[in-house]
């Protein structure tokens, strides 16, 4: 392996921050948290696609993708990341190796690559993704990219992360390595206020970050960098110049809060967008890290002000659904996203959670789901694609939530599903996200298509 | 008639390409109780699977034998076996299929001996599961090539002489560019002469998006194992598109079955020749639903050529479909002023069009400007493309993300035919110029001499008509940014 492919590697299974880590020995560190994958029955993406689905959400970026048609050829313009600017970042760019190139190396074309790029599109960066191909071959990203900045003047970045070192979740890591080593702390903003934060870890999915946005605004919070949804280069750039740090529970980047905390003295907070307690709680931290950083104590009040208000008018919308919604059985398999924020979510509508999936939550996270679901909860580590459909077809549960990878294991169970993964078209996130969310939820499960989809065709029904 | 050049560009943008193992593995979706594979890293299988389910709103088996750095440099003949062993253990399927990917070509598994090996270790195990392979770097050809290789790689596999020929029976070989809908309609088309077709593969088993009785971890449906041994029963081979030359030649070589390659089965002539095909090799007459057919496609082209004649159309599309979409606009008068594919291919030479590219859609949308075009015609992923143009889009192929309905767009026979030809003028109607008082300014040079000045040679500029010719700006300003 590229040696420093391989110290990255390292560096991020060491990560101290992270709670998989601490109770491991030494030795069990070194092996790193990536499960051994079972061919034939594995599932998920690859390292290549976690750094890509990490960054790609920085909007005004060129995005190159070095290796063969697959990688990016068959994935994109695939997420629904949302931009209020350039559209640049869902040009889909590769280099689209062909056989020559994996005999004599594709360096040179890679180069021309980045050169054709900032001649036709004149981005701010370029990112240079590795893959598998162009690794085994040993292609050089990091020379060409170097070689690059300084002949074209523009920051060239590698991301060398190929699909074949581990799986997607690594990859969010190593690609917020990339940032770290080569972007941040290279620009200077034009001003800061006490009230500079940066989001870590929020991809703007669906565009839930204006569902947060205007809750910041009316506080006066300015998000100096969100890493990475709707960012921008130099935001990126210069987000060494905030004051306090948000990290998304997601953890995909925990690394980031970690290391500026270390090197530029940003404290974060791990919170969540999801569900009503959980984003009054994120707007209390953002204020108690920004008034210990030296903003005006009366930030804090402000906050509880905006709070009750919000907190009020959520709860209101709500209200009208629980009638209707209370007692219904909810089969929650998250990927990402911390199950218990979601299942606190749901029941704040009266739902019944009836198993939610555990598979990449930490020990503390299940503290939490037992916390909230009781001691008998149903936590599902590994659910089979047979068992989901078994468990919805014996109407063991009303609803699936998951991603768009086990949709049809309940549409073809004649059962409601909602997607809440990353290429859902429905923001879900704060106050307004969890109004829509109870009301999608309310619109799947009643909608009259259930009852006719599952009768019968007359000449099937047996006569009594 | 088109002169075949390949992009000079070192990056591709905005591919319109998708690689060969998904082109393979969707062929593989066409076969019964069949669990279709990559040995490849993770993502491989991760990327094409997410496009197929966005593509066609249904599950869709395939698995991964998950390679890392370290099983690749050694060789991936332990991750094969234990793929090959939990997929049996897990899904039990009639048929595992394998297709390579760009990175364990590189290293250059020998797939076919590590196969011999597990089935001379495992022969019990897998009784009831037959393995095939197909080797399809990522980095040489796209989609249809794969398709194309692995249905020959299926015909290697399971065809054989047969001492019994079925005089009713024959072989339909669909193209990569085949609907499940456009596979049905051609069942019914060689059922309506008392034939009975036999589909490899047959999509429309397993992509049409019904809801079976159970949950199946393999595919739904397609062509089974025994009817693949059959292959050599039958009285003839039809195949839809150039791509499958090589499957049908195959099955001939093996089990003297002969063959007939139709390059499209869309437009009036390559309907007609179709089906007076059929009745010549079924001994009877052309029903009178397909006579009835013909005549209302016929009305169909006299009432939409004042929509669709003489209109500037831009195509991106992999080879057999480009072929069949461009000659039937050609046929009904519009203008092919750019034709962009994936891959080379023997039908492209016959693109009504000046040059084909093999190329992305960066070039369709560069060429679509140029020439001026009123039309695009690709995938999904032309939105982008469609939207800075300001032209409407007709999403063809794969993937089609964005709309519904994909497997059950109809695009072969009178009736496909003329739902395309329909389709075509309902958006040209639809986006149709309302004319102005502002549409026919006299130019200078006119309204000179009306005013009594004298008339003379044009050195304002202001000659030559009032519009400027789209072909002078050939690079888009900054798409995208």
């Amino acid at each position: 392996m590229d040696a420093r492919v391989s110290a990255k590697i390292q560096d991020v299974f060491e990560e101290p921050a992270c709670e998989h880590n601490q109770n491991k020995s030494a030795k069990e560190k070194k092996k790193g948290c990536t499960k051994q994958l079972s061919p034939g029955a594995a599932a998920g993406g690859c390292a290549f696609d976690g750094a890509k689905v990490a960054l790609q959400p920085i909007v005004d970026v060129a995005h190159l993708v070095h290796g063969p048609i697959a990688c990016e050829g068959n994935s994109w313009d695939n997420r629904n990341s949302s931009s209020s600017t350039s559209q640049l970042y869902r040009t889909g760019f590769t280099t689209d190796i062909n056989e020559l190139d994996v005999i004599y190396g594709g360096e040179k074309r890679l180069f021309r690559s980045v050169k054709e790029i900032i001649e036709k599109y004149d981005p701010p960066a370029v990112f240079v993704y590795q893959t598998c191909v162009t690794a085994l071959i040993g292609d050089d990203i990091e020379a060409v990219c170097k070689r690059a900045t300084e002949k074209f003047g523009k920051p060239v970045i590698p991301v060398n992360a190929p699909g074949f070192v581990g799986p997607k979740n690594l990859g969010n890591k190593l690609g917020a390595e990339a940032l770290l080593d080569y972007v941040i702390g290279t620009e200077e903003p034009d001003f800061v206020t006490p009230y500079d934060i940066n989001i870590i870890g929020e991809y703007n999915l669906a565009g839930e970050l204006w569902q947060i946005k205007p809750l910041l605004d009316a506080l006066g919070v300015r998000i100096l960098s969100c890493i990475s949804g709707d960012g921008r280069y130099r935001e990126v750039a210069y987000s060494h110049r905030a004051k306090a740090a948000m990290m998304v529970c997601s953890k995909s980047m925990i690394n980031i809060a970690r290391k500026m905390e270390e090197r530029y003295d940003i404290p974060f907070f791990e919170g969540s967008f999801y569900g009503i307690g959980d984003m009054s709680e994120t707007l209390r931290e953002i204020a108690r890290l920004l008034v210990e950083k030296g903003a005006p104590e009366e930030l804090k009040a402000r906050t509880e002000a905006l709070i009750a208000v919000e907190e009020r008018r959520a709860f209101e919308r709500i209200a009208a659904y629980r009638p209707r919604l209370e007692g219904k059985k909810v089969l929650l398999i998250t990927g990402g996203v911390k199950s218990w924020s979601v299942v606190a979510a749901l029941q704040e509508a009266g739902l019944e959670i009836v198993g939610t999936s555990v598979k990449k939550s930490t020990k503390e996270d299940k503290e939490k789901i037992k916390e909230l679901m009781g001691q008998d909860a149903h936590m599902i580590d590994d659910m089979t694609p047979r068992e989901m459909y078994a468990m919805l077809k014996d109407a063991k549960a009303d609803i699936m939530l998951s991603g768009g990878r086990s949709q049809f294991i309940a549409l073809k169970a004649k059962m409601p599903w909602l997607d809440i993964n990353q290429e859902r078209h429905h923001a879900y996130a704060g106050y307004e996200g969890m109004v829509d969310l109870v009301r999608e939820i309310d619109k799947a499960l009643y909608n009259p298509i259930w009852e006719q989809v599952r009768r019968p065709a007359p000449w099937d029904v047996v006569a009594a | 008639m088109a002169t075949v050049i390949d992009s000079k560009k070192a990056c591709t943008v905005n591919p319109l390409k998708m690689s060969q193992p998904l082109g393979a593995c969707y062929a593989f979706m066409g076969l019964d109780n069949c669990m279709p594979m990559m040995h490849g890293s993770q993502g491989c299988t991760s990327f094409g699977l997410v496009l197929l389910v966005r593509h066609f709103k249904e599950a869709i088996p395939m698995q991964t034998t998950a390679m890392n750095e370290v099983s690749t440099i050694l060789g991936g003949l332990d991750n094969i076996e234990q793929a090959v062993l939990n997929i049996k253990k897990r899904a039990n399927p009639s048929l595992i299929a394998i297709a390579s990917t760009g990175l364990t070509e590189t290293k250059g598994d020998d797939v076919d001996g590590y196969l011999n090996l597990i089935r001379k270790k495992h022969g019990e195990t897998l009784v009831g599961t037959d393995i095939v392979y197909v080797s399809t770097p990522d980095y040489v050809g796209a989609f249809e090539d794969g398709w194309g290789k692995a249905v020959l790689a299926v015909v290697d596999a399971f065809a054989q002489p047969c001492e019994v020929r079925d005089d009713h029976l024959v072989n339909l070989l669909p193209g990569a560019h085949l609907t499940p809908a456009d596979i049905d309609e051609l069942r019914e088309m060689i059922e309506a002469f008392g034939l009975q077709a036999r589909v490899l593969p047959d999509i429309s088993g397993s992509m049409d998006g019904h809801i079976p009785d159970n949950f199946t971890p393999t595919t739904l449906g397609g062509t089974t194992p025994d009817a693949l041994r059959q292959l050599g029963a039958a009285k003839a081979t039809l195949a839809i598109g150039a791509r499958m030359d090589a499957a049908a030649a195959a099955i001939e070589e093996r089990c003297g079955v002969p063959f007939r390659v139709f390059d499209r089965l869309t437009g009036l002539a390559a309907v007609d020749d179709f089906l007076q095909y059929l009745s010549e090799l079924s001994g009877r007459p052309v029903p009178h639903k397909y006579r009835r057919q013909r005549s209302q496609l016929q009305d169909v082209m006299l009432d939409a050529h004042f929509w669709v004649g003489s209109k500037n159309m831009a195509f991106a599309a992999e080879p057999d479909l480009l072929y069949a979409l461009t000659t039937t606009a050609a046929e009904m008068g519009a203008h092919v002023v750019a034709a962009v594919t994936t891959t080379h291919s023997r039908v492209l030479e016959g693109v009504p069009c000046v040059e084909v590219l093999v190329g992305d859609l960066e070039d369709l949308e560069i060429r679509a400007k140029a020439g001026g075009a009123q039309l695009l015609i690709t995938h999904s992923h032309g939105r982008q493309a469609a939207e800075r143009l300001g032209v409407p889009l007709h999403r063809v192929g794969i993937p089609m993300f964005d709309r519904l309905g994909a497997a059950h767009m109809l695009m072969v026979g009178y009736r496909g035919t003329r739902e395309l030809i329909n389709g075509w003028a309902n958006i040209f109607l639809a986006d149709e110029h309302q004319n102005t008082p502002q549409d026919w300014p006299l130019p200078e040079e006119s309204r000179r001499a009306a005013s009594g000045a004298h008339a003379t040679s044009c050195s304002t500029g202001g000659c030559g008509g009032s519009s400027a010719t789209p072909a002078d700006d050939v690079v888009p300003d900054a798409v995208g940014a």
